[in-house]
């Protein structure tokens, strides 16, 4: 007896609980259903409250799919289903199990309409929702669009969501949500001077909007409260500014380094005056890019490896053609520079041609690869991965010439026949040999480059003409047969130009920056790095 | 002096050069205007414009050559010059279409109304009267041409860093202008020009006299070059050339003269501009291009630098080639034109003029040494005489002959 009561207790139960889940998911069916009768969009909209307020997260299927407008009332029999458009018929799927429900034409069925006001309160609720949801990831997200539209309703569910919550970066986004909205409620005075503290903690320009529309109507004490945090973070965010243009002219920089070091060799070192060198970049992206086909075409896996393998190709096919140019023409010029820089810009107007004629007038398309695109934040400043990666390979490259022009003994044959180049060749240096692949090693410094800047510029045959004239004033500014005057002056122009850009606009302030170099050299006509010597001319 | 211009010799050519241009001045005008378009002397309109627009381009080649040639100066920013007198001429013209515009305004120019300007930019005040944008051909090239020499000059910026800087010049003011709030019509420039002195600018008389007076003018130009580099301050000019340090060791003052020649001759490039502009109807900020002043360089290159009528000849050959190229196989023209700067560099460095003053100067010594044997006596060796002085042997300074100089 005692045993069957038990029993029977334990089955009442049991059919108490499944009832009870019958009878949540029977109310979820009863209060979708009204779908089929609201009439406007307000009726929708007390549906739509109705639903959230169920708490229940089986309800995210049919909200989102009435945002997207893809919930249907069936005319048949009034019942309200997902639908899926497959060319002219619907696919209709059950609102709570996700079931296919069979097809219907579309006049068989009716839309439920929605409006902009009506998605806002949509995605309210499913904010609201989703703050259970299991992943943290969804919760962030949901935490941070209940902070960008604070509401006075969200307080309680975001209370609970905190006390629930134990990840320490999405609590931390849900207190700050609760703060955003309880300055838009009718809390006490004291709550919402807490929460401006709060939120002035986050400093960032959300903060700074958000605290902007809260002190336009607010008490005395609020609105105090939010100036000073409004100036506060200002002052913080002005300091983040700084950090970017900072960050804005080292890429630039970089970039200019890359330009212009391989001229600081042919330039710095041997004397000689490339105008060629920006085609020597161009060829560089060019081999990049022929490249990236090969890859495309014939081994698409490789992808990502392509700028790595492009590197020593862009090297040797640079390198090549410098030590042509060199052995064919510029050897025979030496000790007249002027004419050196007629007979190179006459070789530079060939090659561009000749890569016009080959390749098209047109720009060609080079591909970032995976470990190239996108960005990361730090603080307020977002860096993309490629700007990185080329000061990082700008860095690199710098270092590896240093090293070779030091340390080894290429390096040591060079500093000899640029010292005094008799002695040298007494020595038993060969001195053409060496002057022939100094001009090579630049050239093929500039086809590295010309790898890196294919990644963030339009690769045409003009590709060049863009960066001689930056070269030539970063190693005329940084003084010319230095590397680390080189290294100096294209992040110091870099980083000028950056800072001239918000105040004069970008034009403007390259045009300022050329004019400050020409009176700088006019200063120092040797650069910032001038070697000092005993010659009259200096 | 006078005597000196009907010389033998160079100065003759300097004579015949002149006399050429004059002549063609009123030549081919007459026979574009006063010969029937059937008759086989006729000279067609388009022939008679371009010819004047190559007059010009020579003129801006005679200016390059006294900076370069005679002084030592590279200058890649001759354009800029040439591109200021045009757009000084241009403003002009601008003022002169007066309500004929689209937008029928009488004072603003087109682009002002479609920039959405209320009043005339103080900087185009005075452009309506033609005295007045004449002055401003000269002044404004001379002006920045004389601050920037100032400059650079007094700091003993030379050689190629000086070239380069030039550059940056011409670079700096290409962007300037491309700016469509400088006031010059941005990227477009200035452009659908009238009238100029209340003649048609189409009209074939107004181009047959705008072609006589870029005639004119250069020959004007070619004897006030001949001029100055005949005279004291030309030989001055040509010791700065071969050995600054050394005229100034010997007192002078090289940065004055290098000052007063690059002055002399921006002037010179801003007038060619300004005759150009009405030629061809258009100013934009293209002129500017680096490029285009490395061009300037190369036709002086070719005809001869220093030599007076070399750079004429080069500027003549290179721009008709120019126009044959672009026409029949415009593929090739840059490879052409870079082919030019190597070869002209390499084989021909004294250029085409030059070239012919050196051979015709070994076949007189020759003639003059066989002579001489066979008369038994010592021979005097004539020697060539040019006007041009001989530009500076390369290295001939240097202990080290012609290997690579670290640019300090």
């Amino acid at each position: 007896m005692k045993l069957f009561r038990m029993i029977g207790l334990a089955l009442l139960f049991l059919l108490a609980t499944l009832s009870l889940s019958r009878a949540g998911e029977a109310d979820l069916r009863g209060i979708i259903a009204k779908f089929a009768t609201a009439k406007g969009f307000s009726e929708t909209g007390a549906v739509v409250h109705e639903l959230a307020a169920t708490g229940d997260p089986l309800v995210e299927r049919p909200l989102a799919a009435l945002a997207d407008g893809a919930l249907y009332v069936r005319k048949a029999d009034s019942l309200v289903l997902v639908g899926k458009e497959v060319g002219e018929s619907v696919q209709l799927f059950d609102p709570l199990s996700g079931e296919a429900a069979g097809e219907a034409a579309k006049d068989d069925i009716t839309k439920i309409k929605v409006n902009n006001t009506l998605r806002r309160v949509i995605r309210d609720a499913l904010g609201t929702l989703t703050l259970g949801a299991k992943d943290p990831a969804v919760r962030l997200a949901a935490a941070g669009t209940m902070f960008k539209t604070p509401d006075a309703a969200n307080i309680e569910p975001l209370d609970t969501a905190i006390a629930n919550e134990t990840v320490p970066s999405v609590k931390a986004l849900l207190e700050q949500a609760r703060a955003a909205s309880v300055l838009v409620s009718d809390r006490p005075e004291a709550d919402k001077l807490a929460a401006i503290q709060l939120i002035g903690a986050r400093g960032d320009r959300d903060a700074v909007s958000l605290l902007t529309s809260v002190e336009a109507n607010a008490s005395d004490a609020v609105k105090q409260a939010a100036t000073a945090a409004i100036a506060n973070i200002n002052s913080t965010l002005a300091f983040w500014d700084a950090g970017q243009n900072i960050w804005y002219g080292i890429s630039l920089g970089s970039v200019l380094l890359l330009a212009a070091i391989g001229l600081a060799i042919t330039f710095g070192v041997m004397g000689v005056i490339n105008m060629a060198h920006g085609e020597m970049v161009m060829l560089g992206a060019y081999t990049t890019f022929v490249v990236q086909q090969v890859i495309r075409t014939s081994f698409p896996g490789l992808f990502d490896w392509s700028l790595v393998i492009a590197l020593p190709l862009a090297f040797l096919v640079a390198g090549f053609v410098g030590f042509v140019i060199e052995r064919g023409i510029i050897r025979f010029l030496y000790g007249r520079p002027l004419e050196t820089l007629l007979a190179t810009w006459g070789v530079s107007l060939v090659l561009q041609q000749a890569v016009r004629s080959i390749f098209g007038p047109t720009n060609q398309e080079v591909g970032n690869p995976s470990w190239m695109s996108g960005s990361f934040d730090i603080g307020q400043l977002a860096i993309t991965w490629n700007r990185l990666w080329i000061l990082v390979f700008a860095l690199s490259v710098f270092a590896v010439l240093l090293y070779v022009m030091k340390r080894t003994p290429w390096g040591l044959q060079m500093r000899a026949v640029t010292a005094n180049r008799r002695m040298a060749a007494s020595m038993g240096i060969k001195t053409p040999w060496v002057d022939a692949l100094t001009f090579a090693l630049g050239s093929g410094i500039a086809g590295i480059a010309g790898v890196a800047l294919s990644q963030i510029d339009n690769v045409s045959p003009n590709l060049g003409r863009s960066y001689i004239i930056d070269s030539f004033m970063v190693v005329v500014f940084g003084g010319v047969g230095n590397l680390w005057g080189t290294l100096v002056g294209a992040f110091s122009l870099g980083i000028v130009n950056k800072f001239l850009e918000p105040y004069a606009g970008a034009v403007l302030g390259k045009i300022v920056v050329l004019v400050l170099i020409i009176l700088f050299i006019q200063k120092r006509p040797r650069g910032l790095f001038a070697l000092k010597g005993r010659a009259v001319e200096a | 002096m006078s005597g000196r211009f009907f010389a033998k010799g160079a100065d003759r050519r300097i004579a015949i050069t002149i006399f050429i241009l004059l002549a063609a001045a009123i030549i081919v005008p007459l026979l574009n205007l006063a010969v029937a378009p059937a008759s086989a002397f006729y000279i067609p309109s388009y022939i008679v414009a371009l010819t004047g627009k190559y007059l010009c381009y020579a003129l801006l080649a005679l200016a390059l050559d006294l900076v370069w040639g005679y002084c030592g100066i590279l200058s890649l920013g001759h354009g800029a010059f040439f591109a200021l007198g045009g757009y000084a001429m241009g403003m002009y013209l601008m003022r002169q279409i007066g309500s004929r515009g689209v937008y029928g305004n009488p004072v603003l120019p087109d682009f002002m109304v479609f920039l959405n300007y209320k009043e005339l930019p103080w900087f185009w005040y005075g452009f309506d009267h033609f005295w007045f944008a004449g002055l401003m051909v000269l002044a404004v090239p001379g002006l920045l041409a004389f601050i920037f020499g100032w400059f650079a000059f007094r700091s003993r910026v030379t050689g190629v860093y000086l070239s380069i800087i030039t550059q940056a010049m011409t670079y700096a003011l290409l962007l300037a202008f491309f700016r469509n709030d400088m006031g010059f019509g941005g990227n477009n420039g200035l452009t659908d020009f009238k009238d100029i002195l209340g003649f048609n600018v189409q009209a074939d008389a107004t181009r047959s006299s705008l072609f006589a007076a870029s005639a004119v003018t250069l020959a004007l130009a070619v004897f006030v070059t001949w001029a100055i580099v005949g005279s004291k301050y030309g030989k001055l000019l040509m010791a700065v050339r071969d050995a600054e340090s050394r005229t100034r060791f010997l007192g002078w003052r090289a940065e004055n003269v290098k000052l007063f020649a690059f002055t002399v001759s921006a002037v010179m490039a801003g007038i060619a501009g300004a005759l150009y502009v009405p030629q061809v109807g258009i100013i934009n900020p293209g002129e500017f291009e680096p490029s285009n002043s490395i061009e300037v360089v190369i036709w002086a290159a070719v005809g001869g630098r220093g030599t007076i009528v070399g750079p004429i000849v080069g500027a003549l050959l290179v721009n008709a080639g120019k126009s044959w190229f672009t026409g029949v196989l415009p593929e090739f023209w840059l490879f052409a034109l870079g082919g030019l700067f190597v070869a002209v560099t390499l084989f021909l460095p004294k250029g085409i003029v030059g070239m012919w003053d050196s051979w015709r100067g070994n076949a007189r010594a020759l003639r003059a040494a066989s002579l001489a044997e066979k008369a038994g006596t010592d021979p005097e060796v004539a020697q060539p005489k040019v006007v041009r002085a001989a530009a500076r042997t390369p290295g001939e300074w240097l202990s080290s002959g012609p290997e690579p100089q670290p640019a300090e």
